[in-house]
């Protein structure tokens, strides 16, 4: 037993080259797109809280299509669809011969925006939970929207946004996995690459799940941080 | 009529409708192996759960600690490595292979899907069970004590019922996230509503139809889940909403102000 787990160990560090290459495409997908959802999850909080029925419409029919079709539908359609239409389009005014969509950029688009539509929900709801005296009294001492939205609105945003914006995070990371089906060398691709070649699929695949762990555990770390940070001076109830 | 119909759509559709429409019980079909493999996964996962989530509850340190590694190594990484885990990997041990489970179980993919998809969501339902658990008001347990009620029987008329019926609403999702999760099975081979779709775009060389078509499906099927719940939840949390909630208008907070 002892005898082939050091195998294993030598197996991996072999291929650690791949492995971290991996990791760091996983690392910078996961950041980047979960900038745009963020970018999406503020503005479709702001259309879903705004008197603009047509905004409100177009963030609910949002919401309700990315979270109600399951990731790698979407990625696979903006991958191989989008690829198409670009053509069509091109073809049609002319303008170019042929695009092609990166398996990085439909990645990070498309997890980008279906976690926007989560983080809608996520800030929507944390926005809703400030008093509305409080904006009241904003207005009354004469501030700005955007006064109000810096001073009042936004830290206490970010400390009620923050569990659900944590768990919202943790599952996107995991979401990046499924790239990998479109071809994407990321962590998994290229482990299962390395496995296949090496006949040790199991080895790598477990090396590929410890690596999402120390992922999943270094971002927790960070979160519980953060909320720490913003929840400064907040008395906690005690069951909390 | 019907071929006036046919031909508009052929002519003017920017996507083949008629094509999808010809495949449209293979679709039927997918979305079958879909709700099977998620409803299965969500039965033998949610039996698992019950027994992990009083031992997570719990204070037995010799219990929780395996349980709780069980459920931070399947919460805390993709459902796809672990089902690749259990498809590709296991097949790398000779003793694994030379069980009598290999042939009809572990070497087929709709087992392998069904074995990762139900630990998976064994794991989230243990730790969502243990929350509402331990949540319990201490005044109903005090009551079942003054009462009589033995551990086991406290557990089972008291906790457990209170418990189910709270996890309701974040069950509804882990329901959603298992139908969403159960794509995974797409990859291995499986002729699940995404391979269904995958099928169609590579026989017939198109970017949309299948993926556009499975799409639909899968809101459709989220929709009716999410509507299920909402009725399911009027019926068993009705005791906790309160009582003139129903007569009341909602008041309008900060939804009126723009930001």
């Amino acid at each position: 037993m002892r005898i082939a787990a050091s195998a294993d160990m030598d197996l991996i560090i072999e291929y650690q080259g791949q492995l971290m290459a991996g990791t760091w495409v996983t690392i910078r997908l996961a950041l980047l797109s979960l900038l745009l959802a963020v970018m999406f999850g503020l503005l479709g909080a702001w259309a879903k809280l705004s008197k603009n029925i047509v905004a409100q419409k177009t963030a609910a029919g949002y919401t309700t299509v990315v979270r109600g079709v399951p990731d790698l539908v979407l990625i696979l359609l903006v991958f191989f669809g989008g690829q198409e239409l670009a053509n069509q389009i091109g073809a049609l005014t002319g303008l170019w011969d042929y695009a092609e969509i990166s398996q990085f950029a439909a990645g990070v688009g498309t997890i980008g925006v279906v976690f926007g539509g989560y983080m809608t929900e996520t800030f929507r709801g944390a926005i809703l939970a400030i008093p509305r005296g409080q904006i009241e009294a904003g207005i009354a001492c004469g501030m700005t929207r955007l006064t109000i939205f810096r001073r009042i609105i936004w830290p206490q945003m970010v400390r009620y946004a923050l569990p659900g914006f944590s768990n919202n995070w943790l599952v996107q990371i995991k979401s990046t996995a499924l790239v990998s089906v479109i071809g994407l060398q990321d962590v998994v691709y290229n482990g299962f690459v390395a496995g296949r070649s090496t006949r040790q699929l199991f080895t790598f695949m477990f090396a590929v799940l410890m690596i999402y762990l120390v992922l999943t555990a270094v971002s927790d770390a960070g979160l519980r941080w953060l909320d720490k940070k913003y929840s400064k001076g907040i008395v906690r109830s005690e069951d909390g | 009529m019907g071929e006036a119909i046919v031909q508009f759509l052929e002519t003017w559709s920017p996507i083949d409708i008629v094509l999808i429409a010809q495949n449209f019980d293979r679709f039927l079909l997918g979305a079958w192996v879909t709700l099977k493999l998620t409803v299965l996964s969500l039965v033998i996962g949610g039996i698992m759960a019950i027994p992990l989530a009083i031992i997570r509850a719990g204070s037995n340190p010799l219990l929780n600690a395996p349980v709780w590694a069980f459920t931070y190594l399947f919460r805390g990484t993709p459902l796809l490595v672990q089902t690749y885990l259990i498809y590709y990997g296991l097949g790398q041990f000779d003793w694994v292979r030379e069980t009598v489970l290999w042939q009809p179980v572990l070497s087929q993919a709709w087992y392998c899907a069904l074995i990762a998809f139900s630990l998976n969501t064994a794991a989230y339902t243990t730790e969502l069970l243990r929350g509402s658990i331990v949540t319990t008001s201490k005044g109903e347990i005090e009551a079942a004590k003054a009462c009589g009620f033995g551990k086991w029987m406290r557990l089972r008329r008291i906790v457990l019922p209170s418990a189910f019926r709270r996890a309701l609403p974040a069950y509804s999702n882990e329901v959603i996230f298992m139908l969403h999760g159960s794509v995974v099975a797409s990859t291995i081979t499986i002729q699940d509503l995404l391979g269904v779709g995958r099928w169609l775009n590579g026989r017939y060389y198109l970017a949309y139809e299948g993926f556009i078509t499975a799409a639909v499906l899968y809101l459709i099927i989220v929709l009716l889940i999410s509507k299920g719940f909402r009725l399911w939840e009027k019926h068993w949390l009705a005791h906790l909403y309160p009582q003139d909630a129903v007569k009341a208008k909602p008041k309008k907070g900060l939804a009126s102000f723009r930001i």
